[in-house]
């Protein structure tokens, strides 16, 4: 009987803390609130099928329990019910399906006025590209990246000459302007994620990915890295920060561009690795004490 | 319905006797057997060794996750091997190897009614093979710069970079082999397992006789067959992009500054190959634990299995469907985008077989004599964990809804609910049940008990509110959960109760344990079929059966496995091998 009691209060446990527990998705902050909305419908329609099983199930626990006497009914099957409940599974899934693939084309088509920013990862720090005045990124190839030119920018582009370079530091977005994040990386997998916007995907060496989102609301909002990249994954942290249109004007304003980080200077390799044949676990353990520090 | 007369069910013996080898001396009886049953135990206790491994694993990660900072000597690194090692043992050798290895072997020759695997020497190296892969796995501890940390996916190129623990060290090269090992070892039992259910067959046990049980475990392993070729080219590929600096899966790395010679590979190939074993390892952990439980709630009900037929089917639905659902794993990997279409239509299809397994389990209940053993509490909890597990399956599946979700502790608590927790249920229920076949004794009811509340309700309370840690946002393989701005202070708590639970439902497994060596003395007399079961292994005129499992004859198999009940009967139970149709015999034709 304990059993029968175990298994109510799992559904009614379940529900309640669904309800009631602190726990939940942070306060979204993209046009992806359809993806919220889609959430729900499926915590709705699984909700309701666990909550029917499992009581369904206590049920018969109760009433069917052995008992000096009883006997068990002689039904191999039951050809109506089983496709009955075929047909109602079906109409369920297909419930759930619609409006997740609806929600999907949305998420891969990518208005015409999305304007194209870049993130690039390496273990373990992002770094961004905006297009310059002319509007368009200059190509890129992991075989480009030196000393001078982190992001691998191809040198010889026209296009990318203006492009304005951030590296290892935090983004701007200006709010309600659509976006395309192209994401790339240089060295191993990463997976570019802001809680807030829902939205993610992962970066690959060798290809270019995509994502497109709409800030809607301005504020500080940290970068995750979500696909496993090594020993300094979970301190891959970023910073995007929406703006208003004139603030993100202004942020604009002091970046630099490809043409003027390339100029040679004296300074500017110091401390950049040089003249080393091959990554050492040296290179590993510097890299991590200074994510520690930040 | 067509009345079923043992005149027309019982073709004549096609095959004759085959001459058993008979073991000689104590090594080759108890070591090097050829015993099908001894091959069984073999697996089973070797997969159980390396399981406490991966609990003892589990628990070192949740106390850096539930109390983050504490611990010195859990370093990032060490994290990372613990999760990679942990996963690869749960997934590969203990699930895969127990359902399989241990209860293919103990259960397919006894069940279908013949004297043993039909390839007993090739039997027996299997077992030794996956031996070795076990070592193999086990010396990567002790190699320089220890095991793989790379996340059991073993993605590249992380997993082969410096990055990564053992990326440059012995660990991935050990993990590599051992998996290749692994599936060379497997490969050999598969063959068995198949060609035993469908040659070995004794007389009168059609197909459509078959307990659910080896329907289970025999689409598995054709499923494991397909499948586990794909993670083996992927295993040598890496093999030799790590060893000779080929580039299968490496393209252009600058890697901490420094140009890699690598060009041209491609990582998400790999991720392609992965999952396209990946997922059909899913269902072949979750089809023997479908046909296990059918069999428990049906015996320990007293009642047929509910729409056997259509059991079956979903069976083999559910296999062939599988195996093009992969790429649901990499909605968010990069791959083109309209691939999401396919692949969560697939995937939502896939829910309707599954659903209807539990609509029939939970039928089979209805109108039964339900005793409340211990096999039926573990099948009962089964049932509330699988459907939990396979709801949030529907969230994940369900492409834009995956968007969020994917890569956080959502996941993670979805796949141990569905992968982990139902199937291992499962595995609990099924030795409480067969226990007293292999030894002759019950297993001890107090400690029983002890066992399946702890676990069940602990397991629950592990898995259910991780999820919502996910919802909010927090990524799994995190080794640090520090600085981040979406974690509130009470979700850290959360995760502090998440592993003392942990600890918990652990200890209740020593638990266990004890009951399992202390009942094979000590245990209560079980008697040849102290379930009153209907199946062949509970007929057989020794208890624990001995080498060639039926004596001088083999049954002759008369009815389907789920005679119980029956109006008219005396008993309520009649075994497949007694003849004579009651009246009214419905077996489906």
């Amino acid at each position: 009987m304990a059993v029968v009691l175990v298994l109510v209060l799992i559904v009614v446990g379940s529900v309640l803390f669904h309800l009631l527990s602190p726990w939940w998705w942070t306060p979204i902050a993209s046009n992806w609130d359809y993806i919220d909305n889609t959430i729900i419908i499926s915590f709705w329609i699984t909700g309701i099928v666990f909550a029917a099983v499992v009581l369904f199930m206590a049920y018969c626990v109760f009433r069917f329990r052995h008992r000096q006497g009883n006997r068990a009914a002689y039904e191999p099957e039951n050809k109506r019910l089983e496709w009955w409940l075929m047909v109602v599974t079906a109409a369920g899934v297909t419930a759930l399906l619609v409006p997740g693939l609806f929600v999907w084309s949305r998420f891969v088509t990518v208005p015409g006025d999305a304007t194209e920013i870049e993130v690039v990862a390496q273990q373990w720090q992002w770094s961004f590209r905006l297009p310059g005045k002319d509007g368009k990124l200059g190509t890129s190839d992991t075989r480009d990246v030196a000393a001078d030119n982190p992001l691998g920018i191809a040198p010889k582009d026209p296009d990318g000459q203006d492009d304005v370079v951030v590296e290892a530091a935090d983004l701007h977005l200006p709010v309600g302007k659509p976006v395309k994040v192209l994401l790339r990386s240089i060295d191993v997998l990463h997976d570019f994620y802001i809680p807030e916007f829902r939205a993610k995907m992962d970066m690959i060496p060798g290809s270019v990915t995509y994502f497109w989102f709409t800030p809607t609301r301005t504020g500080t909002f940290q970068v995750l890295c979500a696909e496993l990249c090594g020993q300094g994954h979970p301190l891959m942290h970023g910073v995007v920060m929406v703006d208003t249109e004139q603030d993100y004007l202004t942020w604009l304003g002091q970046q630099q561009t490809f043409a003027q980080l390339s100029t040679p200077k004296q300074t500017g390799s110091a401390n950049q690795p040089s003249g080393k044949t091959m990554a050492s676990a040296l290179d590993v353990a510097a890299k991590l004490e200074t994510l520690e520090a930040r | 319905m067509v009345d079923v007369t043992p005149a027309d069910a019982v073709p004549p013996a096609e095959v004759g006797e085959v001459e058993l080898y008979h073991p000689h001396s104590w090594w080759t009886k108890y070591v090097f057997s050829q015993d099908a049953k001894v091959i069984a135990i073999q697996y089973s206790a070797t997969a159980t060794s390396i399981g406490l491994v991966a609990l003892v694993l589990s628990w070192l990660m949740r106390l850096q996750l539930g109390f983050p900072g504490t611990f010195d000597f859990i370093t990032p690194e060490a994290y990372y091997q613990f999760i990679t090692v942990h996963g690869m043992i749960m997934v590969i050798y203990l699930l895969t190897a127990l359902f399989l290895g241990g209860f293919g072997n103990y259960l397919i020759p006894l069940m279908v009614g013949a004297r043993d695997m039909v390839f007993p020497y090739v039997n027996m190296l299997s077992y030794w093979i996956y031996l070795l892969a076990v070592l193999v796995l086990v010396s990567s501890f002790f190699a320089p710069g220890g095991p793989t940390g790379a996340g059991w996916t073993l993605y590249p190129p992380q997993a082969i970079m410096s990055g990564t623990p053992g990326g440059q060290d012995w660990g991935i090269i050990l993990m590599l082999s051992s998996l290749i090992l692994f599936i060379i070892g497997f490969t050999m039992g598969g063959l068995n397992y198949v060609v035993t259910v469908l040659q070995g067959r004794t007389r009168g046990m059609t197909l459509m006789r078959l307990p659910l049980t080896v329907w289970g475990i025999f689409t598995a392993t054709v499923m494991a067959l397909l499948a586990f070729p794909a993670l083996f080219v992927a295993c040598v590929m890496m093999l030799l992009d790590r060893m000779l600096g080929t580039s299968f899966f490496m393209p252009a790395i600058v890697e901490m500054g420094e140009q890699l010679q690598h060009n041209g590979g491609s990582p998400i190939l790999f991720q392609h190959l992965f999952w396209f074993f990946g997922h059909p390892e899913v269902y072949i952990v979750a089809l023997p634990a479908f046909g296990i439980v059918s069999d428990l709630i049906s015996t320990h009900a007293r009642k047929n299995i509910f729409g056997y037929r259509m059991m079956v089917w979903a069976i083999i639905a559910i296999g062939a469907l599988s195996f093009v659902v992969w790429a649901h794993h990499m909605y968010v990997s990069g791959m083109n985008p309209y691939f999401g279409f396919f692949f969560a239509t697939t995937t939502l299809i896939i829910a309707v077989p599954t659903a209807i397994k539990v609509y029939n389990w939970v039928l089979t209940l209805w109108r039964g004599d339900i005793h409340l053993t211990i096999p039926m509490l573990f099948a009962l909890a089964f049932i509330v964990t699988f459907v939990n597990g396979g709801l949030t399956g529907l969230f994940l599946g369900n492409v834009v809804v995956d968007v969020p979700l994917s890569d956080t502790m959502f996941v993670v608590a979805h796949f141990h609910m569905v992968m982990g927790v139902a199937p291992i249920l499962v595995i609990f229920g099924a030795i409480y049940h067969w226990y007293p076949k292999v030894t002759g004794r019950l297993l001890d009811e107090t400690l029983g008990r002890f066992h399946f509340w702890v676990t069940f309700v602990g397991a629950y309370l592990i898995f259910f509110p991780m999820h919502y840690l996910g919802l909010m946002g927090v990524p799994r393989r995190y080794a640090e959960l520090t600085d981040m701005t979406i974690m509130t202070e009470s979700a850290h708590h959360l995760n502090s109760f998440i592993s003392i639970m942990a600890f918990i439902v652990g200890f209740a497994q020593m638990v266990f344990l004890f009951n399992l060596i202390w009942s094979i003395r000590h245990g209560r007399e079980a008697g040849g079929n102290p379930w009153r079961a209907t199946t062949l292994e509970w007929q057989t005129p020794q208890t624990p059966p001995a080498h060639g499992n039926f004596g001088k004859e083999l049954p002759i198999v008369y009815r389907w496995a789920y005679d119980y009940s029956v109006p008219g009967a005396k008993e309520d139970f009649i075994p497949q091998n007694v003849p004579g149709a009651f009246a009214p015999s419905r077996e489906p034709a």
